[in-house]
């Protein structure tokens, strides 16, 4: 079962309130289909600018394997206040913990509310899913 | 979805699964760039159950195929393959293949298994009165591939009546293959390393799977992917249908003359005229990209000459073996010529942001033949 925590996107992206705060990530199963348990086919993360307008659905940044380029969607509006600058040199850290350190962004939203997204249980049925 | 027989063979190791040409095919069986090490300095098997495998026997076999395949068919001598395409009016490819000179009336051809049907379809819509018959053995047959410098000596100690080192690059030859007789071994492949490929009855593809994996691994031989052999075959500038070449992507701007004859013995053929007005004024030309950036070329991504866009990235891959990330991609003739001369960059559009790619000629990598 993944972090009840937080919310999430079904294109694989999850949102965690804290504070005044919405913290932004990817869940292991987009980590997954990305690099297959290879850490190391993981090669590039564009991440935007502090004090960037992001929306919700659309796309704030890329992520890059060796054989595909994955969109990273907003799962809400607001200003990026803080990006994880470790993650560029360090993308193992997404395979290693998706949840805690392996954060990309935190965007001050406009908004205060998750309540568009998907729970845990409607995630885990969304990932079981066949593709 | 179709799958090989190797399929459960493939999970059973580990293997991620994707479709690829209406196939359930392993991308890799570990991280894809280890994968391409492995090619390159020991031994990679591959399971190319997918392609297409077709035959065109009888008295007019050779003149039908110099109708329809670029290559001078008549000219290969029994024992040879040749790289050719199959060609519209207009002189753009159906499909690339490579095709074998079995006997004076006997020819086999390897299609990609996203054209196989096109090109079967093709070649009996002009077959005509002609003498021929045209047989599909993609299924019944097995196609692997061994390919690294460690190929030969791992796949030996299986064949016991020929000696592969007598067998030349781009030949074949038909031998005893762990007790199964007449299996077809050619020394080609898709990677730009020394290698072979058999074809040989389906029914023994597992066992002869793990024959091989274990014969050869004193010699390095492991179980390789589609997603190497993508970035192998870009190293070593090799088109890929559906990339470098497609219906608006003609084979002399691609760089393939070498599959063409023009010569007047070979007569008439499908997308012959056509095809020597673009060999008599070409308007582009397929480079090789290579970049120091972070960000390796990918398919679509546009080509910028200042605010110029000029051409778009036909293939990209991270390339393990130069330390680079490369691409390939069309510029117009005069545009690549004074970018290759001078050293010059062409940028690659990120969604708004530049990164500078030099312009080299293909392929980036060639291996040292003994």
């Amino acid at each position: 079962m993944r972090p009840d925590d937080r919310r999430y996107m079904d294109s694989h992206e999850w949102a965690k309130l804290q504070g005044e705060l919405v913290v932004i990530g990817i869940t292991d199963f987009a980590v997954q289909e990305l690099c297959s348990g290879n850490e190391g086919d993981l090669v590039y993360c564009d991440l935007p600018e502090i004090g960037r307008r992001v929306e919700a659905g659309q796309t704030f940044g890329e992520i890059e394997s060796v054989k595909a380029v994955a969109d990273l969607n907003s799962p809400i509006t607001g200003e990026v206040t803080e990006v994880n600058k470790e993650i560029e040199d360090h993308l193992e850290i997404l395979s290693q913990d998706p949840w805690n350190k392996g954060w990309l962004i935190k965007v001050r939203p406009d908004a205060k509310s998750l309540e568009h997204l998907m729970n845990a249980a409607a995630y885990e049925k969304h990932v079981a899913e066949p593709h | 979805m179709q799958a090989t027989t190797l399929h459960d063979v493939h999970v059973a190791h580990g293997a991620k699964m994707v479709d690829f040409a209406g196939w359930r095919m392993p991308v890799q069986y570990g991280p894809i760039l280890d994968e391409v090490v492995t090619v390159r300095q020991r031994a990679g098997l591959f399971d190319l159950g997918h392609m297409g495998r077709l035959s065109v026997v009888g008295p007019d076999a050779v003149k039908l195929l110099d109708r329809l395949v670029t290559n001078h068919v008549a000219k290969i001598p029994i024992g040879a393959i040749r790289y050719g395409l199959v060609c519209r009016e207009d002189g753009n490819p159906l499909d690339d293949l490579l095709v074998y000179r079995t006997g004076t009336d006997d020819v086999f051809i390897v299609a990609n298994a996203s054209n196989k049907d096109t090109v079967l379809a093709w070649i009996q819509q002009h077959a005509g009165g002609s003498k021929v018959k045209i047989a599909d053995h993609t299924s019944e047959l097995a196609m692997l591939a061994l390919q690294g410098q460690g190929s030969q000596a791992a796949l030996q100690p299986l064949v016991p009546d020929l000696d592969l080192g007598t067998l030349g690059y781009y030949k074949f030859g038909f031998a005893t293959v762990a007790g199964m007789h007449d299996v077809r071994i050619s020394r080609t492949g898709y990677t730009g390393e020394d290698g072979f490929e058999l074809y040989f009855p389906d029914a023994e593809s597992v066992r002869i799977w793990k024959l091989l994996l274990e014969v050869g691994a004193p010699h390095g031989l492991a179980p390789i992917g589609l997603g190497a052999r993508d970035t192998l075959r870009l190293e070593a500038g090799m088109p890929l249908y559906g990339h470098e070449i497609d219906l608006q992507h003609n084979p002399i701007e691609a760089g393939l003359s070498f599959g063409i004859s023009f010569k007047e013995e070979k007569g008439d053929w499908i997308g012959r005229s056509a095809l020597e007005r673009v060999k008599a004024n070409p308007t582009r030309t397929l480079v090789g990209l290579a970049t120091d950036g972070k960000r390796a070329p990918r398919e679509g991504y546009g080509l910028f000459d200042g605010d110029d866009e000029v051409g778009r990235v036909c293939s990209g891959a991270v390339s393990p073996t130069l330390g680079k990330n490369i691409g390939t991609g069309y510029l117009p003739v005069d545009l690549a010529a004074r970018l290759k001369q001078s050293g010059g960059t062409i940028d690659m559009d990120l969604r708004g942001k530049r990164q500078a790619c030099n312009v080299v000629d293909l392929p980036f990598y060639s291996r040292t033949r003994k």
